[in-house]
């Protein structure tokens, strides 16, 4: 038995000394890598975890909310979030990026969208869907017992803004917008609307497993420009803001700005860390619909791309 | 009105429908007579307290400092401490020790094997509590390995030991000083019962912004959650310890220590194990919340499930907690009772030896053979698809006739009533509570219930709190219609009563969001998913007290009346049940408070109201009016308290009994 535990750790030492030879960190701080409850941050995360670790960095991943996570960003108790999406977290972002403490570290790559959704089998019972005056005659199609005979509109949570209730007031559309409280009551009501094939019109938003399980169109609302919410005459309603739809945008990466002087070679491989967003959606699947572990999920990713991510560490290469 | 002292039944009931008159006519007569002052109170007349609140916090745990040292340091530095203890407990436990990640993950030492862990506690059972134990951790233990839940129940067991230890030990350290000191004790009681109160979300967010992100933050949050009942049952149970016992320390020469170790402890042990099982409940209950903001473990493998809809999945790891729950407080207890009895020498050095061998035999053959470090995915068991189904299939089936109840439910009771309290003028409502505190407690209570209610008003809460009072009020009072009723016919049923306890713990350590989404399902985002939430997690306080009540009635007074020739229903009706209505009463209030402190997490399923206002401000990382709104929720809770206390009081003075 000794002499089979020593022999575990003389392998287990010549594993872990080949790759430090090649590259030295250039501190044993530990970086911390915020992460959220929702899949595709949990992925990408993981997948720069193994990276950096490969090169010898000391990484601790820590769970943060999104809208908290500014003050942690401020004093250095997180160093770097992948995942910052424009849909929610604009304005926050670029106040916390104008203090002059939090990095922004460019794009990760997917595309954000989210808006007013709904399922498929809709548009037999709602003809001119998706183009969204068709809400305006079909509203009693959307109701339950105790809107009607308004529709009745899922939103997100309160926290996630989304100015659903100036939008029905501005484009004038008969609907009652309901807050769900979490993310997850918001689309076990879908699965049970949809298992029945009833009415359901709510908030969806990608990248995300839901579009991908369940088939149905985002409404098409007269497209977003930043003057359609803060001047009342731009756009159908001449007297109302938001008479458009969401905005759509980037998803970028953040840092802690003093982390930059600690870890020049990590920021930089950071920098350059990009996904694609359908090969994101794909690993989202995999984790989200498949159940499968989140670790299987991105070492299988790391092992498959390692030319790529690679390249990405030149910093540390060398 | 004003005249107490004279309180024959007739009297009471005959009041009680004046009131209720009164009530209705007030209500309708003020909202049209009554200037709009009186009826809304105008945005300029609000005190801007969240500002201030925000503003102070963020000074307190950026810029604040004693003597050049920063509080930020100095709680940054606990935080370090106690982060010391959770990873090596974790590494024993749950991960063993590793290095690095990726590419370069190495496993220097596996965890305890789980076979170790699982007969090590076995025996522990064993010899605390005899064969019952040990069979109910065995099975406890196997459920975990086998469901693939270990590791993620040895993370969570790191932060929970960690939880207990620390609020027993402050609690104790707490108690012993209310107890000590009366001057001591008014105050600290009055922190407590604010503390118990205020939901946790509220003060989560300065915990992060003192203690950091992680487990330590969680470890910080919980303690302050799972302290109050231990301080109570320190003070109740120290108090209960009779004087002719302390006279003989005194007599035969004891110092003050030697008294609280040796005597006044283990004398008081049963009750203060009564305060150790809501300590171990209590600290289960938050490890969702923790989970959160990073403690991991099991609670976040529920949120995980729940995320991708995965019921089965969620309620597999949410019986997990309970398993581990139910293992820590059935252990404990024992080893308390024990005490107590003065059972001793159960443990020889003949176990502590076999304890070593049964964890280090697993561990190292784990090195040659990895089952026994972890479980292998492909082995373990799973019966999510099979709720999953179920779920489905009733959703599918069954919709039908359950949306005809919830929407009979919300349009002819509890949109009326919502509206009926929300239209209420304030002024008209404080009169009010104010004459109940009044009849029921004198001026001093009365006082009290203004102050607080004045504290809703000024701060701006006050329609958030009026819809935080309907769904409340409806909630408690389908929570006692089953609860009450039940607990009165398990204590007819003594066999019933293991059975039952089991259920009960169950239904307070489930995480409530694995049975809160499948309702979601039902009952759609909602008031109405937000009430069942509330009523099956408020329904065990008032099957228990449905049980002491009726347990505590003196069997004197049953014989009389059943030589009396009484009924077994007139026995029920005119002896057991006025004898057990202080008690009742008691439950009454508990059952509000676990109402109240469920509003938060109600808030998970769309409700409009104070919960929603704490969740809302925490998600958005607004100190201030986390904490007012959470103020607000305390100051509900505590004019509840004041007024059902003092209920119970006059009633126990009525039954001729002393014992509230």
């Amino acid at each position: 038995m000794k002499r089979l535990i020593a022999s575990a750790i003389l392998a287990t030492s010549i594993g872990a000394a080949t790759p430090s030879m090649a590259f030295e960190p250039e501190s044993t701080d530990t970086i911390k890598l915020m992460i959220t409850d929702w899949s595709s941050m949990l992925i990408d995360t993981e997948i720069l975890n193994i990276v950096l670790s490969t090169y010898g960095y000391n990484v601790e991943k820590v769970v943060a909310d999104d809208s908290a996570r500014y003050p942690g960003f401020e004093t250095g108790d997180l160093t770097i979030a992948l995942e910052t999406w424009q849909t929610t977290q604009d304005k926050a972002f670029t106040a916390s990026v104008a203090t002059g403490k939090v990095l922004d570290m460019g794009e990760l790559g997917p595309h954000a969208k989210e808006e007013w959704w709904y399922p498929s089998y809709m548009e037999e019972k709602c003809p001119g869907l998706p183009d969204w005056h068709a809400l305006k005659n079909c509203a009693e199609a959307f109701s339950s017992p105790e809107t009607a005979p308004k529709g009745r509109y899922l939103g997100a949570p309160v926290s996630w803004g989304g100015f659903d209730e100036e939008r029905v007031k501005a484009l004038d559309l008969p609907f009652e917008v309901v807050h769900a409280g979490t993310e997850a009551a918001m689309f076990a009501e879908l699965q049970a609307a949809y298992e029945r094939k009833a009415p359901i019109i709510l908030w969806v938003y990608q990248p995300h497993w839901v579009p991908s399980v369940f088939s149905g169109s985002f409404i098409q609302f007269p497209p977003y420009e930043e003057a359609c919410y803060t001047d009342p005459s731009w756009g159908e309603n001449k007297t109302a803001t938001h008479d458009c739809g969401k905005p759509e945008g980037w998803i970028k990466k953040m840092a802690w700005a003093d982390g930059e002087k600690v870890w020049p070679c990590a920021y930089d491989i950071v920098r350059k860390f990009t996904m694609d967003g359908k090969e994101l959606g794909d690993l989202v699947y995999e984790v989200d619909v498949k159940a499968r572990p989140v670790e299987e999920v991105a070492m299988e990713w790391a092992k498959a791309n390692e030319a790529k991510w690679r390249s990405w560490a030149a910093c540390a290469e060398k | 009105m004003t005249d107490v002292s004279i309180g024959t039944k007739d009297m009471a009931d005959r009041r009680g429908l004046w009131t209720g008159l009164a009530l209705l006519l007030a209500v309708g007569a003020a909202s049209l007579l009554l200037p709009t002052m009186l009826g809304h109170l105008p945005e300029g007349a609000l005190l801007p307290l969240s500002d201030w609140v925000g503003a102070g916090l963020n000074w307190f745990a950026r810029d604040a400092g004693i003597g050049g040292l920063k509080i930020a340091d100095i709680t940054r530095a606990l935080a370090a401490a106690a982060q010391m203890p959770i990873d090596w407990l974790k590494f024993v436990l749950a991960d063993g020790w590793v290095k690095g990640a990726g590419f370069n993950k190495v496993h220097f030492a596996p965890p305890l094997s789980w076979l170790g862990v699982v007969l090590t506690a076995a025996l522990l059972g064993l010899r605390l509590s005899g064969r019952g134990l040990a069979i109910l951790t065995l099975v406890a233990g196997a459920y975990l390995v086998f469901f693939g839940l270990w590791a993620s129940a040895m993370t969570t067991l790191a932060s929970v030991a960690l939880c207990v230890v620390v609020a027993l030990a402050l609690g104790l350290a707490m108690g012993i000083w209310a107890y000590r000191s009366t001057r001591a004790e008014a105050s600290l009681r009055a922190v407590m019962n604010v503390m118990q109160t205020v939901p946790i979300f509220s003060y989560l967010l300065p915990t992060l912004l003192l203690f950091g992100y992680g487990p330590s933050a969680a470890l910080f949050a919980t303690v302050v959650y799972a302290l109050p009942p231990m301080v109570h049952a320190t003070v109740l149970a120290l108090r209960s310890v009779p004087g002719e016992t302390l006279e003989l320390a005194r007599m035969t020469g004891c110092s003050r220590a030697q008294t609280l170790w040796k005597v006044e402890l283990p004398v008081a042990a049963p009750r203060l194990a009564i305060g150790l099982n809501q300590v171990v409940m209590m600290t289960l209950n938050m490890v969702i919340i923790a989970s959160m903001i990073g403690a991991g473990g099991l609670g976040y493998d529920v949120l995980r499930a729940l995320r991708r809809l995965d019921f089965g999945t969620g309620f597999e790891a949410g019986m997990g907690i309970v398993a581990l729950a139910v293992v820590l407080d059935r252990l404990t207890q024992a080893a308390a009772r024990n005490q107590s009895t003065g059972r001793q020498g159960l443990w020889s050095r003949r176990d502590t030896l076999a304890a070593v061998l049964l964890l280090a035999v697993p561990t190292l053959a784990s090195l040659a053979w990895a089952p026994l470090a972890a479980w292998p995915g492909g082995w373990t068991l799973t019966t999510a698809p099979f709720w999953n189904g179920a779920v489905s299939l009733i959703n599918q089936n069954f919709y039908e006739p359950l949306e005809a109840i919830r929407t009979a439910l919300l349009l002819d009771v509890m949109n009326p009533f919502r509206n009926l309290l929300q239209a209420a003028p304030w002024s008209v409502v404080v009169l009010l509570l104010a004459l109940a505190g009044y009849a029921l407690g004198g001026l001093r209570t009365a006082l009290t219930v203004v102050l607080l209610m004045l504290f809703v008003l000024v701060t701006g809460y006050w329609q958030a709190a009026m819809t935080s009072v309907y769904l409340t009020v409806l909630s408690v009072a389908l929570a006692l219609a089953i609860g009450l009723p039940l607990g009165i016919w398990v204590s007819g049923h003594p066999r019933l009563n293991h059975p039952v306890q089991l259920a009960l713990d169950t239904l307070q350590t489930l995480p409530t969001l694995v049975y809160l989404l499948p309702a979601v399902m039902l009952f759609r985002n909602g008031d109405v998913s937000a009430m069942i939430a509330i009523v099956s997690y408020a329904v065990a306080p008032a099957v228990r007290y449905g049980i002491a009540g009726m347990a505590h009635v003196p069997s004197e007074r049953i014989e009389a009346a059943l030589m009396s020739g009484c009924t077994p229903w007139q026995s029920f009706r005119f002896v057991r049940l006025p004898s057990a209505f202080p008690t009742l009463l008691l439950g009454v209030n508990q059952t509000v408070m676990m109402a109240l402190s469920m509003l938060v997490i109600a808030a998970l399923v769309g409700t409009r109201e104070l919960g929603q206002e704490v969740f809302t401000a925490l998600s958005r990382g607004e100190t201030g009016p986390g904490i007012v709104a959470g103020l607000c929720v305390a100051a509900v809770a505590l004019v509840a308290d004041a007024l059902l206390k003092s209920g119970a009081m006059r009633a126990a003075r009525h039954e001729g009994e002393a014992h509230v």
